[in-house]
């Protein structure tokens, strides 16, 4: 088969039919005991008393853990060891583990965790970016810096210069499976544990410390997830953790899974910025140097704060060639949820940036946005000349939105649509239409250089099957489909012919979190290696029965030619193993190219940038606020796409994920600093009719430029920012009922565009 | 309680059952089968629908707010019965698979379940059909292709359930008005269930032991839709489904209101009377049905009273009901169509209402004749605005008079900020919709739903 076929998801017809298993659908064994959390009600202070009488004798309940029952490591940090599993005295936010029961039944355990009696110390929380700046709230000394050339002596000369600041708001992952582990105690100490996880081996390494044993008395397997999106990067190990501790207490197999208030109450979102900025520009919309300030509320312990904003910072110049650029970013403290990975990881919050500056310039001068982008874009490749480097330095090589955006104005009709929208709002009161344009340009790697490496375990059977593993974790993307394709793209035999198997840690050791969207990237080349290591071996043992070139063996429609002879694939497994050849191989994958200094803010962090465009229209009613899209083209850059059919996937779904985290998807938290909006009752993630009724997404024709497997380009988090259009059309809307800049602020509700309308009309 | 129904064609005779035991829980915990899911707990997520049958027809329902005693005499289908017995996929699995509509697969069986129900029924707007589940990974495009493709696919034999299970009787069950008046009367301190969508949150979110239960699951007589020449009747326990069919022909607005009222999951649930009965003040009947000038019909043992519906709403969770009495009907007279029903939410579908308007205002000769305005989500209760209507009765029907009117709402409302929006807002959008409703008067488009690229 082809390498790059439109295949199904391999698991579709196990979720039509409900017998794909997740971690909760796992039989379980007899006895299996099941676990909550009693969280902190208040966001900051001391615990001053515990009772927790009523909780342990509550009915079913077996055992109640505090701090003081941990048996050895109290952290689930992924970075800092700053977050403890429990809390050790200490309160940092509302919702915070204090101690886990342990119960016969779920009901039983959530039930009793309610009834715990704490008396606290209250401190007055740091809430707001105010409060966090002048508490100096922070997890670095002082601000990071990123500078290219002398931003305000280039702004000083720019013939015109805006300023500006947008709020843009946190998302929550509303994955649809919540957090779930189940820890099952083996003999001699071991733990197994299932977990819903994007990292298994960060699991395996948590729970070793939480256990007090090797790495290796910990295996973490992982068929799927219900969805990720970063939330089960790094928020899943509490659950493991605590599971395999109760574990290793009582013999029995834990099991923890979170309701979905408990879930959205503990775990972290996406990271909300406030950007402000300054800009100077000519005449015609180029910019000459751009200075933002970036503020963000990182919650109560580091987690992935750090790698998260400095690739905001990373971000700020998105698809444009700043001459001069200046980013500040600052990593607050608060009293919330630890803010984590969320598709995108930051880029989307430094593409926001950027984009609103660019909008706010077309809007002073006048001009459609579209040619303002266009005159600030980078070059394109191959005729790269002068300077073509990104705020940090990297020589952008590979760039495609010239050609891209050109492509995508004329099959989505734009200036035709663009003159008869407003030609709509020059007759309609009540209802405006607006239509925007963006461009994304994403970098392609782990920032922090050493997790661009993967592993993969390959055996061939003697009848010719293929077991299939490596370190990439599925959560809806497709990547186990991606891989077998090119498993059985190596080996020349048809797809049912490899079995596709759980992530697990007692396979491929040592993996990177399934993160960054390197999932292919890494985890195929991995696998290719493997499949290359076996392969060569197989021609090998023919090309010297047959007394010929190994080089000249051919694998192909599950067939093998050597010579003048064809064998099925499977004649060919059974002889190498008759003939005693070793039909396994682990295959290993390191990015070449990277390397970055994030202090300094130099380097090369990516391998190569992965491109889309997108074109919106919204209608918005102005009495109201209400809003809507109703037309959405994408043209989208997967290079040699590996499967055409998952890629448009992760468009379409990217698309409407980003465009609901800037319209509907308000997190709410009040004055105490409890999230008031936990649940979908009061927390809105798109549903089915807010997708565009008119959807065109196709993709973008063009290999990857750097050597990738198959030459195809990473697809999971890029489209996330075609979303951006969305919201920009609304502010194209807002702007056509005044004069005024409409400076709208993101989530874009219908309270938000009606605030954004009185101040266009009112100034207010 | 003893229960009986079908699952998946097949006899469950259950007894001594907790009255509030979910089916999801049940189905997953005591059947163990797995693939309906739980994904939110709370009926707004869909990931647990399955598929019910009565005498009314095929349903989709939330498994994690249905308790099982609902279930009595009826058929239930979960997505491990959607298959043929020989393992055939139904169309909807087959265009699944083949469209690409299933990412992560969690929320998949739910989609399975409510494309199936949609498709035996013969429906095919997907958007509405489809508004109770959330997919994260999708977007909803494939999904809404797969619908398309299976469409046409003639309806498997198998998933056509029998719509009717001898079943025992239980006293808490009752099956009439009278029965029902007859067990509360003997248990005021009971909870009654209609619908379980709001009793439904207060087992699984407030984790309450509720006991006694009453469910009114099998009281046909309270289901009964009357229009006559002078009055519409809607008994307490038709359910929201049937009653936006029935109303979009005499109030249109009304019905679009009920469509965006809640998913087809919840609305198949979900009953007026509940709606009423538990006072809360962003349901979003109330306000309508004051507008329309509602009567309230209570019962209490053989006793019966009516009241105008607003009197009904005393204060914040208080409202004007003796302890064993229940809401029997609602009523309201026929009338000249002139109720506008404005529901203001984050989001248009399956969300609730952060304001929610109904204007039923009456213009004689160019003069406002008469007006009835009420609001859910401005105050404790839902609420009439007095002084608005005051505003407008008598003043000629232009904009001036709609200027005038709308300062009238600082008199009426002081609204509360929440998540689902300011007391700013809430001030601000309630004043905009009555121009709204004068704009839609004059003929202007006036809703982003029904424009197009």
């Amino acid at each position: 088969m082809s390498v790059t076929s439109p295949l199904p998801h391999d698991a579709a017809p196990l979720h039509v039919t409900g017998s794909a298993r997740y971690i909760d659908d796992i039989p379980t064994p007899t006895g299996t005991l099941h676990l909550a959390f009693g969280q902190s009600e208040i966001a900051r202070g001391r615990i001053t008393e515990m009772d927790l009488t009523t909780v342990r004798s509550a009915p079913g309940v077996i055992a109640v853990l505090t701090a003081d029952d941990l048996p050895f490591a109290n952290d689930v940090s992924p970075s800092a060891h700053d977050e403890p599993l429990l809390s050790g005295g200490t309160v940092h936010h509302v919702g915070q583990a204090i101690f886990a029961v342990v119960a016969r039944t779920h009901l039983a355990a959530r039930k009793a965790a309610r009834l715990g009696k704490v008396t606290y110390d209250e401190d007055e929380p740091l809430l707001s970016v105010e409060q966090a700046m002048k508490a100096d709230s922070r997890f670095e000394d002082g601000p990071r810096i990123y500078e290219k050339g002398d931003t305000a002596a280039a702004i000083a000369a720019a013939p015109h210069v805006i300023e500006g600041s947008m709020e843009i708001g946190g998302q929550e992952h509303f994955y649809l499976e919540g957090q779930a582990a189940l820890a099952v105690p083996g003999e001699g100490g071991d733990m197994l544990v299932h977990s819903s996880t994007q990292h298994p081996t960060e699991i395996q390494h948590k729970v070793a410390e939480a256990i007090g044993v090797p790495m290796h008395g910990v295996r973490v397997e992982t068929r799927r997830m219900g969805g990720g999106f970063g939330g089960k990067e790094s928020q899943g190990n509490a659950l493991a953790c605590i599971c395999a501790v109760a574990a290793q207490r009582t013999g029995k197999a834990c099991k923890m899974r979170y309701d979905r208030d408990d879930d959205m109450v503990i775990t972290g979102k996406r990271h909300d910025f406030r950007i402000t900025y300054r800009a100077g520009f000519d005449d015609t919309g180029r910019i000459t140097g751009v200075e933002f300030m970036q503020y963000t509320r990182g919650g109560w312990a580091q987690d992935l704060t750090l790698p998260v904003a400095d690739r905001a910072m990373l971000h700020a110049d998105n698809a444009y060639l700043l001459p001069t650029a200046r980013i500040e970013s600052h990593r607050l403290k608060t009293n919330m949820q630890s803010a984590t990975a969320y598709r995108g990881f930051g880029g989307p919050q430094g593409v926001v940036g950027i984009e609103r500056v660019i909008d706010h310039i077309a809007h002073e001068l006048g001009l459609d946005p579209v040619e303002v982008r266009k005159r600030n874009y980078y070059a394109e490749a191959p005729n790269v000349k002068g300077d073509n480097t990104t705020p940090y330095g990297q020589l952008v090589e590979d760039f495609e939105l010239h050609g891209m955006t050109d492509a995508l104005l004329k099959s989505s009709d734009y200036a035709a649509r663009r003159a008869a929208i407003a030609e709509w709002n020059a007759t309609h009161d009540i209802i405006k239409k607006g239509i925007a344009f963006s461009p994304v340009k994403f970098g392609i790697s782990f920032t922090l250089t050493h997790l661009n490496q993967a592993g993969a375990l390959v055996h061939v059977y003697q009848d010719g099957s293929v077991h299939l593993n490596h370190g990439g974790t599925e959560m809806g993307q497709g990547l186990f489909q991606k891989v077998a394709q090119v498993a059985a793209s190596r080996f020349g035999i048809p797809l049912d012919m490899v079995k596709i198997t759980a992530t697990d840690t007692a396979k491929v050791p040592n993996t990177s979190a399934t993160a960054a969207s390197s999932g292919s990237d890494l985890n195929g080349m991995a696998v290719k290696a493997a499949c290359d290591t076996i392969r060569d071996r197989l021609a090998e043992f023919l090309a010297e029965r047959h007394q010929a070139d190994a080089g000249a063996v051919r694998f192909g429609d599950g067939q093998v030619q050597v010579a003048d002879a064809t064998y099925s694939f499977a004649e060919v497994a059974g002889m190498a193993y008759a003939g005693r050849v070793s039909l396994s191989a682990t295959g290993f994958y390191k990015t070449p190219k990277v390397e970055w200094d994030r202090i300094k803010g130099q380097g090369r962090p990516f391998f190569y940038f992965a491109h889309g465009a997108a074109i919106t229209e919204v209608a918005v009613d102005t009495l109201t606020g209400e809003n809507r899209i109703l037309r959405a083209d994408i043209l989208h850059d997967a290079g040699a796409s590996l499967n055409p059919a998952l890629d448009i996937g992760q468009v379409e779904g990217g698309y409407v994920q980003g465009a609901g985290w800037l319209t509907t998807e308000e997190l709410v938290w009040d004055d105490a600093g409890r999230l008031r909006t936990h649940a979908p009752s009061t927390y809105k993630i798109p549903a089915c009719s807010d997708r565009p009724d008119v959807f065109n997404v196709a993709l973008w024709d063009c290999e990857n430029r750097e050597d990738t497997i198959y030459r195809s380009k990473a697809v999971g988090e890029p489209p996330f920012m075609l979303g951006i259009s969305a919201f920009l059309a609304l502010s194209d809307a807002v702007a056509a009922c005044g004069n005024a800049y409409p400076a709208l602020d993101a989530p874009a509700t219908a309270e938000q565009v009606w605030t954004a309308i009185q101040r266009v009309r009112h100034g207010v | 309680m003893d229960i009986t129904f079908l699952l998946n064609g097949e006899t469950v005779a259950l007894s001594g059952v907790s009255p509030t035991t979910t089916l999801l829980d049940w189905l997953r915990e005591d059947r163990l089968l797995t693939g309906t899911k739980e994904g939110c707990n709370e009926g707004d997520c869909g990931a647990c629908t399955v598929m019910v049958t009565d005498a009314s027809g095929a349903k989709a329902l939330n498994a994690c707010i249905l308790f099982l005693p609902q279930l009595q005499g009826k058929s239930v289908r979960t997505v491990e019965g959607v298959s043929g017995p020989d393992g055939t996929l139904h169309p909807v699995q087959e265009a699944m698979v083949a469209h690409h509509g299933s990412q992560c697969g969690f929320c998949t069986p739910g989609f399975v379940m409510s494309m199936t129900t949609a498709h035996l029924n013969g429906a095919t707007n997907y958007d509405d059909q489809l508004a109770g589940n959330l997919c994260r990974c999708t977007g909803y495009a494939p999904i809404i292709r797969a619908a398309e493709a299976a469409a046409e696919q003639p309806v498997p034999q198998w998933v056509r359930d029998d719509p009717s299970v001898k079943a025992p009787s239980s006293p808490f069950i009752p099956e009439n008005a009278d029965d029902l008046a007859a067990i509360y009367a003997k248990h005021p301190e009971a909870t009654l269930v209609a619908g379980a969508t709001d009793v439904g949150l207060w087992v699984t979110k407030q984790l309450r032991d509720l006991d006694p239960v009453i469910f009114l699951n099998r009281c046909d007589d309270l289901k009964t839709i009357d229009i006559d020449p002078d009055a519409v009747r809607f008994g307490a326990m038709v359910d929201m489904n049937a009653m936006g069919a029935a109303i979009a022909d005499l109030h249109p607005s009304f019905g679009e209101m009920i469509r965006r009222y809640a998913s087809v999951q919840v609305r198949n649930a979900a009953t007026v009377g509940g709606n009423i009965a538990n006072g809360s003040p962003i349901g979003d009947n109330p306000p309508a049905l004051i507008a329309l000038g509602a009567t309230l019909h209570l019962r209490k043992g053989d006793g019966r009273r009516s009241l105008p519906l607003q009197d009904f709403f005393v204060a914040y969770g208080k409202q004007d009901r003796a302890p064993g009495e229940f809401v029997e009907a609602v009523s309201f007279p026929r009338q000249e169509d002139r109720l506008k029903c404005y529901k203001l939410s984050k989001r248009f579908d399956q969300d609730i209402s952060a304001v929610c308007g109904c204007f039923n205002i009456t213009v004689d000769n160019g003069v406002v004749s008469a007006a009835r305005i009420a609001f859910g989500g401005m105050a404790a209760v839902p609420k009439r605005a007095d002084a608005v209507e005051a505003a407008l009765v008598g003043h000629p029907w232009t904009e001036a008079t709609i200027a005038t009117a709308q300062a009238a709402f600082d008199a009426d409302f002081t609204p509360m900020s929440d998540m689902r929006a300011s007391a700013r807002y809430r001030l601000g959008s309630a004043r905009a919709l009555l121009a709204r409703y004068f704009a839609e008067d004059q003929g202007q488009t006036v809703s982003v739903l029904e424009v197009s690229a």
